[in-house]
């Protein structure tokens, strides 16, 4: 099933033109409105006019998560808040967060590129739809939950949290189909098979994302739960899960590019790499109203075919992400940035003693551990002002990302030291 | 009294290590105490000289430092541990850690950490206590 026939299956040729056509407006709309913008485009010498289609894309300066924070929190917005009808935030690379907003128009058209998703997942009416994703400033919930209403599916707005109630409720509502991180989609199978409940679920289909795994994770999954798995890809700035999705036939995702034109950059020299050439993912916004992004660089590394797909739709396809060009972590499905740790820690005692995140997947969870040394100024011969300091360095970055944190303490000086620019990450989660 | 407190990570050896070095140093223990967490250890030492003990651990990586703690001698006798107890709380001192302390006599010890040291030496004072102090001992 085809969602979107006229859109999703457009002769290149055609896409083209409309492509063109909505970044002329884009532009001139961002221009107009946002100084930000305006004054960014005068710095190199480029005004409206020079863009009469996608072929001069490449003249336009690139957009990046810098560039939020700079104007942070509305400074990017092109229309009066009054047209805004949500926010949502993900995390920045400092302290601060990365804010989005969307109009009424701009939650239609996200609605939309979910419903194309999950008809490409093989869900529609009729469905019961169990959202897994976390609900709130986070795009995957609410995003993922509206789209699925859009589609006509019976929305369960499950959340995350607890996986024994969820259980009970896919097996008593006849959950037909679930969209959460698959990693915990993998949790919640061994669950299953652990309750020996697997006999009794509806489930036929997963829409996964807001995470990096494998196509062998995504096998693994059809294979446990004897259900069709699909990978959702997309991200805040742009606008939330639904940017890209695979078919039946797992060929790369599908952008939805008659709202998102995308190009591959070289991270390190910024010029634009062609086809099947791996590189930077990046995005320019084409319809969106509240928050358009010129050339948006995701730090997503991965290749784009324009081949058309067997199951009939011409948009281009993003194969599997091979990694990031920043130092993003993404953990349970939440963007980290050792920048935040950092910047917690500092905002704690004043200076940033040693530390180092370790990563680690325990049951197909995420799970984050910062070790910090125990310097001078930390010590104390009482076990109980100790553990006041760990939990209160847990607390701290707690709050700055959002995910419970074990901290441990340890001795001065056995962190590893790197020479320059040090590394602060261990990341032992295997991707199966 | 000072204390020798030494924050030392939960792992093989970690311990055996830090006596290595007092060892080779030459400085006695007279008495000892481990809190034990998950993930860390306190080591808690009395010894003969500790500004040297300080520093020679120190030198090795460990984080070591010393504690005001109050050194109480006791009478070897039945209820005395309980009677030096009581007149803490009942001047609303509280116990951080104690641990037994090793003497020369036939006297008993304890190492108390409180959490007013002044009030406490007070308290135990007033209830006829008497204390060790640094050099007592060795």
């Amino acid at each position: 099933m085809i969602w979107n026939e006229s859109k999703e299956c457009m002769s290149r040729d055609e896409l083209m033109n409309l492509q063109s056509k909505r970044l002329v407006k884009t532009v001139d709309r961002v221009y107009h409105n946002v100084e930000y913008y305006r004054k960014k485009m005068q710095s190199v010498g480029i005004e409206p006019g020079d863009i009469r289609g996608v072929e001069d894309i490449h003249k336009l300066p690139y957009t990046t998560k810098d560039d939020l924070r700079d104007t942070y929190p509305f400074g990017l917005f092109a229309t009066p808040m009054s047209e805004i009808v949500r926010v949502h935030a993900s995390s920045g690379t400092t302290g601060k967060a990365t804010v989005v907003g969307y109009t009424r128009r701009d939650i239609e058209i996200w609605s939309e590129c979910v419903a194309r998703a999950m008809t490409m997942a093989g869900i529609g009416r009729g469905d019961v739809v169990q959202v897994a994703y976390g609900y709130g400033l986070f795009t995957g919930g609410l995003g993922a939950h509206y789209g699925a209403e859009h589609l006509g599916a019976t929305v369960v707005p499950q959340s995350t949290g607890n996986t024994k109630k969820l259980i009970t409720m896919m097996i008593d509502f006849g959950v037909t189909a679930i969209a959460c991180t698959p990693s915990y989609l993998l949790h919640i199978a061994e669950t299953l098979e652990n309750e020996n409940l697997l006999g009794q679920i509806k489930l036929k289909s997963a829409v996964c994302g807001a995470e990096p795994w494998t196509e062998a994770m995504r096998l693994q999954i059809e294979d446990r739960l004897h259900i069709k798995a699909h990978d959702i890809y997309g991200l805040s700035e742009v606008m939330g899960p639904g940017v890209a999705c695979d078919c039946e036939f797992h060929q790369g995702l599908h952008i939805a590019e008659d709202h998102f034109y995308p190009e591959i950059i070289d991270p390190e020299t910024l010029e634009p790499l062609d086809a099947n050439q791996p590189g930077e993912l990046v995005f320019t916004t084409l319809t969106k109203e509240g928050l358009p992004l010129l050339r948006y660089r995701t730090k997503d590394l991965t290749s784009i075919s324009y081949d058309k797909c067997e199951c009939g739709r011409t948009s281009a396809r993003i194969s599997r992400f091979k990694g990031r060009s920043d130092d993003m972590l993404i953990i349970r499905g939440v963007n980290v940035f050792p920048s935040q740790i950092e910047a917690a820690l500092l905002e704690m005692s004043g200076t940033t003693p040693h530390y180092m995140m370790i990563v680690d997947r325990t049951n197909n969870l995420d799970t984050l551990e910062v070790q910090v040394e125990v310097e001078e100024r930390f010590f104390s011969d009482e076990i109980r002002e100790l553990e006041n300091l760990s939990k209160q360095i847990a607390r701290t970055i707690q709050m700055a990302i959002g995910l419970a944190v074990k901290v441990k303490l340890v001795e001065p000086k056995t962190l590893e030291r790197f020479e320059g620019k040090s590394k602060h990450v261990i990341d032992n989660r295997k991707l199966i | 009294m000072k204390q020798l407190s030494v924050f030392l990570e939960n792992r093989e050896g970690r311990l055996e290590e830090a006596l290595g070095i007092l060892k080779d140093q030459n400085i006695n223990i007279i008495s000892m105490s481990v809190a034990d967490t998950a993930d860390y250890g306190m080591l808690r030492l009395i010894v003969n000289d500790v500004e040297k003990g300080k520093e020679a651990l120190q030198k090795e990586g460990f984080s070591a430092h010393f504690s005001e703690v109050v050194a109480v001698r006791l009478p070897h006798v039945v209820g005395s541990l309980h009677d030096a107890l009581s007149s803490l709380s009942k001047a609303g001192i509280n116990i951080e850690y104690l641990y037994a302390l090793c003497t020369k006599t036939d006297e008993a010890a304890i190492v108390i950490k409180p959490s007013d040291k002044d009030g406490a030496v007070k308290a135990l004072t007033d209830a006829g206590f008497k204390f060790f102090t640094d050099g007592d001992l060795f």
